[in-house]
């Protein structure tokens, strides 16, 4: 029987070596990683424009060849360049809602579980009755709203813009981080060194900033990446349902690809439903990976055993 | 009990007027009923405008306006839609009526599979069972519903008929075009694909959300106790893991009544099942506010619904909680 | 002397863990008569809890077993799922230190009583539900018909304590492993808990293991006592013997920081328990024993008589005798 590596280790090093033992998360970490040096090299990794026709005409919906690896679309413009350009696009709104999102949920979230009190009661009542209501309805609408206000245009732009999808997803996903902050802060608050703080008389937001929020970087984290997931396949709902970003200059997102599936059913041509909702479930289910071993490896209820 | 839900019947009648005041803010700014009227009638009179604004309520004050709406609609006096003038009532409730079918469908299917897949998993965490099944969920959530709405078409019906002729489920409507009467066996075809998509996600959800509230009483010290009374590892299982282990699973399941129908609406959408999803889009991208309005009542008050009845199965099943 | 009923044998549980194996129990030897009260001391994680769960068959299967338990004669380290299941609860039942999230939150205090009778007697619902008032009238609960009516949240600890109690002495087992019964407790209710346990010992001549960081709990009313240190016992004898010469160094030292009358200074043990999954070589003890020498650091000392008690360390004949602690 072996006795090495009996060292004891810090938290985080648990929660680093619970992170690798999760092997579906390493793998999606990598394909994300790939994905990303793809995307980021675009210029280089795409083989055509995103714009740009294969061949002179006819050229529309060409099935996958050598020519055109995935195939074309109906005028002639390669799905694999198309699909490179669209993920940049996507990843885009993915990261940049998430991070507003997140902020403005880790904040309310940390003041309502710091304060409680009738704040607490009003923000979870809210919060509860948005998620409670069909998510594809209120963004419908909220998004109606937020592009009928003229004087939200300077910061939202038009209503077919990506930075408006930005600013709605952003608006849209800090209840739910709100919620597992709030937790998290209510369960920190009895904890010693919160306490001490206080009785020492630090302010509330000393407290929230050096030492709520940073004892919650786990479960923020785990927000974060649910948060990406959560605006790309927001964005091509509603891309599906024509409420998207429009294809402007021929910019394209993973949601106007998979919109044009729609079409493609009853007419046939495969090529052009497969490939981008293959891309799209992979994404999605490689942070939603990530997100869950994120989870388990910064949870400490699991800090024992298995 | 019998007062509680009363009380809480009572208090849900300012909840839904608030709610739908706000839906009638959001509706009036976001889709601007006068000027979708005006673009579907663009000869209407004057007259005709100023009649069409009167009894929707939709005056410049927005206060005055929501509670001319409000009296109107609790009396039954409600406006035609923009588009055809067609009486909104029959629509809806024909609409609530297949919604009704496919959701509880789905549901009934989604909830109990879920279920079962979670304890499955939970009983050997880690294990390759639990491995299979855990990642199964993952999958089943990471797809968005249309996506997998177009596949099944793709494959069920579109592919299918190319290879075999004849494709194996229809893939939209409840019946074949200019059916009459009542055809279990056709409507069950229709509805298969469909269901299975809502299904899939609620499988998902509930098998994760199973799984991991079953670990958790588990390993509770109760468990440890039952066992210590030397009763069978079935019986240890069913009478004190269960319980325990519904008892988060009814509350979440409130929260996701809206995910639910976000994902029939989908589907319907996709399916052209002419059910609740369906009404909305379309009446929601025309801007037709007299079907909008009557909608949202319904869907606000179907979630507080749920919610009631959540709660009070969740004190039926925890002792712990009073409803006072 | 009384019959054996529980017969430990050179007990070992290994537990495979992310960071290697782990045996939490190296080599436990320890016997239970009839009727009495032995007490089981030791630092935390010195195996406590974990030897008498392996006892139960509670243990997570992966946990490895070895060694032998006879109870009443019969074998338990590989006994069948069916046959542990038939002794539990009937024979041998235990008792957790947590009182509070040891009764199933969901279910009414007598159903939870009668589970455990039905389980093993053949009785109608109506004469367990009987029983069950009975139980709880016997562990000192007042109102005892309306009390098996309620749920554990209407129960205060010590009352749920008095519960857990009377569902383990519902089948009249023989021995009684009682981990901890008091440490969740006030100091008042923890007194009343000991008598019940006293009580049912004298009343029913059930055997109870007693596990406790508290010797002042034992030197009460324990008869024997047992100490472990790091998986293993270190010492076992009567607790006359015990408390007057001690003879482990590790036993010394748990005496000597006891509060005691006309005694000012405790003197604690220094340093901290050894790591499980990498123990001291030969006596685990060495690495914080003030007589440890090189020969210590050899074999593990196996238990072996000296006068009245036994004891494992090499060095036992040698030690200057120790003060006594009566
Ligand atoms: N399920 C488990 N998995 C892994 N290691 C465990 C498990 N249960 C106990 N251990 C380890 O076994 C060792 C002995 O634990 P045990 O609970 O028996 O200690 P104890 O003497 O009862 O201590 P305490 O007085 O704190 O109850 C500890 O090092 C503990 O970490
Ligand atoms: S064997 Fe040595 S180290 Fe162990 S207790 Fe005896 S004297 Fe101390
Ligand atoms: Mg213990």
């Amino acid at each position: 029987m072996s006795k090495q590596e009996s060292t004891v280790l810090s938290p985080r090093q648990m929660a680093f070596r619970r992170f690798v033992s999760h092997k579906a998360a390493v793998a999606s970490c990598i394909i994300i990683g790939l994905l990303t040096l793809f995307i980021v090299l675009a210029p280089l990794t795409a083989r055509y424009g995103v714009n740009e026709s294969v061949q002179a005409p006819p050229n529309s919906f060409l099935t996958p060849r050598a020519k055109s690896w995935l195939g074309t679309d109906d005028i002639g413009r390669d799905l694999y360049s198309r699909l490179i350009y669209g993920v940049r696009v996507s990843l885009l709104i993915g990261l940049a809602s998430a991070i507003i999102s997140v902020t403005l949920g880790a904040l309310v979230g940390a003041v309502a579980g710091f304060r409680g009190g009738k704040f607490d009661d009003i923000m979870m009542r809210v919060t509860d009755l948005f998620l409670a209501f069909p998510f594809l309805v209120t963004l419908l609408v909220v998004r109606n709203v937020l592009g009928a206000l003229p004087w939200l245009r300077p910061i939202t732009g038009d209503m077919s813009s990506v930075r408006f999808i930005i600013v709605l997803f952003g608006l849209f996903g800090w209840m739910g981080v709100a919620r597992i902050v709030r937790g998290q802060v209510l369960s920190l608050k009895e904890r010693e060194f919160v306490e001490a703080a206080r009785a020492v008389g630090a302010s509330r937001r000393y407290i929230i900033t050096r030492h709520l929020l940073p004892n919650s970087v786990g479960p923020i984290m785990v927000a974060l990446t649910f948060s990406v997931v959560g605006a790309i396949i927001g964005e091509s709902t509603l891309a599906f349902f024509g409420y998207g970003p429009q294809a402007g200059d021929g910019a394209t997102s993973l949601g106007i690809l998979v919109g044009a599936a729609k079409g493609a059913v009853q007419t046939g041509y495969w090529w052009l439903a497969v490939f981008p909702c293959l891309v799209l479930i992979v994404i999605a289910l490689s942070i939603n990976f990530i997100g869950d071993a994120l989870r388990d490896a910064t949870d400490p209820r699991l800090d024992r055993g298995v | 009990m019998f007062r509680y839900i009363l009380r809480r019947v009572a208090w849900s009648i300012p909840t839904l007027l608030i709610v739908t005041f706000l839906v009638y803010l959001a509706l009036r700014i976001g889709t601007d009923p006068v000027a979708s009227y005006k673009r579907i009638n663009p000869r209407a009179s004057r007259a005709k405008i100023a009649e069409y604004i009167d009894v929707n309520g939709l005056d410049p004050n927005f206060v005055q306006g929501y509670f001319k709406w409000l009296k109107n609609f609790v009396t039954g006096e409600w406006p035609r839609s923009i588009k055809g003038r067609r009486e909104v009532w029959p629509a809806l409730k024909d609409a609530m009526a297949n919604t009704l079918r496919l959701g509880s469908a789905a549901t009934v299917v989604g909830i109990f599979f879920g279920l079962i897949a979670g304890v499955l998993a939970a009983l050997r965490p880690g294990g390759k069972r639990d491995v299979f099944i855990n990642t199964s969920a993952f999958v089943g959530i990471s797809i968005p519903p249309f996506i997998s709405a177009i596949m099944f078409q793709l494959l069920f019906a579109v592919y299918w008929q190319k290879w075999f002729g004849e494709s194996l489920f229809p893939t939209s409507g409840v019946y074949p075009a200019g059916h009459t009467g009542f055809d279990l066996f056709l409507m069950l075809k229709f509805m298969a694909l469909p269901t299975l998509v809502v299904a899939i996600q609620i499988i998902a959800t509930y098998s994760r959300y199973m799984r991991s509230s079953l670990l958790d009483v588990l390993n509770s010290d109760y468990m440890r106790t039952a066992r210590s009374k030397g009763i069978s590892e079935r019986r240890v299982l069913i009478k004190h893991g269960m319980r325990n282990a519904l008892i988060p699973v009814v509350t979440i399941a409130a929260l996701d009544v809206g995910s639910i129908v976000g994902g029939l609406i989908i589907t319907e959408n996709i399916f052209s099942y002419p059910g609740m999803g369906l009404y909305f889009l379309k009446s929601f991208g025309e801007g037709d506010f007299p079907l909008l309005m009557p909608w949202m009542v319904v869907i606000v008050a179907s979630v507080l619904f749920f919610n009631l009845i959540a709660d009070i199965s969740y004190a039926w099943l925890d002792p712990r909680i009073r409803l006072e | 002397m009384a019959e054996k009923v529980l017969e430990i044998r050179d007990l070992h549980v290994t537990f495979d863990t992310p960071s290697g194996p782990l045996e939490a129990v190296r080599g436990v030897d320890l016997d239970v008569s009839a009727g009495e009260l032995l007490g089981v001391v030791g630092e935390s994680g010195s195996g406590k809890s974990v030897s008498f769960l392996a006892t139960m068959g509670l243990l997570p299967a992966r946990a490895r077993v070895t060694g032998s338990v006879l109870l009443a004669g019969e074998q338990l380290i590989g006994a069948s799922a069916k046959q542990m299941r038939s002794v539990r609860g009937r024979l041998l039942s235990m008792i957790f230190q947590d009182p509070l999230s040891a009764l199933n939150p969901v279910h009414r205090i007598g159903d939870q009583i009668s589970e455990m009778l039905r389980s093993h007697q053949n009785l109608s619902a109506r004469d367990a539900d009987k029983r069950a008032v009975e139980l709880l009238d016997i562990v000192g609960i007042p109102q005892p018909g309306d009390r098996a009516r309620q749920y554990p949240h209407e129960f205060s600890g010590g009352m749920r304590q008095r519960v857990v109690i009377a569902i383990a002495i519902a089948n009249n087992p023989k021995v009684l492993i009682a981990d901890e019964p008091t440490t969740a407790l006030d100091v008042t209710v923890q007194a009343q808990i000991l008598e019940v346990i006293e009580r049912v010992q004298e009343r029913f001549g059930t055997a109870v293991v007693l596990i406790t960081h508290d010797l002042g709990v034992i030197a009460r009313v324990a008869d024997r006592v047992n100490v472990m240190y790091a998986g293993r016992n270190v010492e076992q004898g009567t607790i006359e013997s015990l408390f007057d010469h001690p003879s482990h160094p590790y036993t010394r030292g748990l005496l000597a920081s006891l509060p005691r009358p006309g005694k000012q200074r405790l003197k604690p043990i220094t340093g901290f328990p050894p790591n499980m999954l990498n123990p001291p070589s030969g006596c685990a003890f060495h690495t914080r024993c003030e007589y440890a020498a090189d020969i210590c650091k050899g074999e593990m000392p196996p238990l072996v008589g000296f006068g009245d008690l036994q004891t494992a360390c090499v060095r036992a004949k040698e030690l200057p005798k120790s003060e006594s602690f009566v």
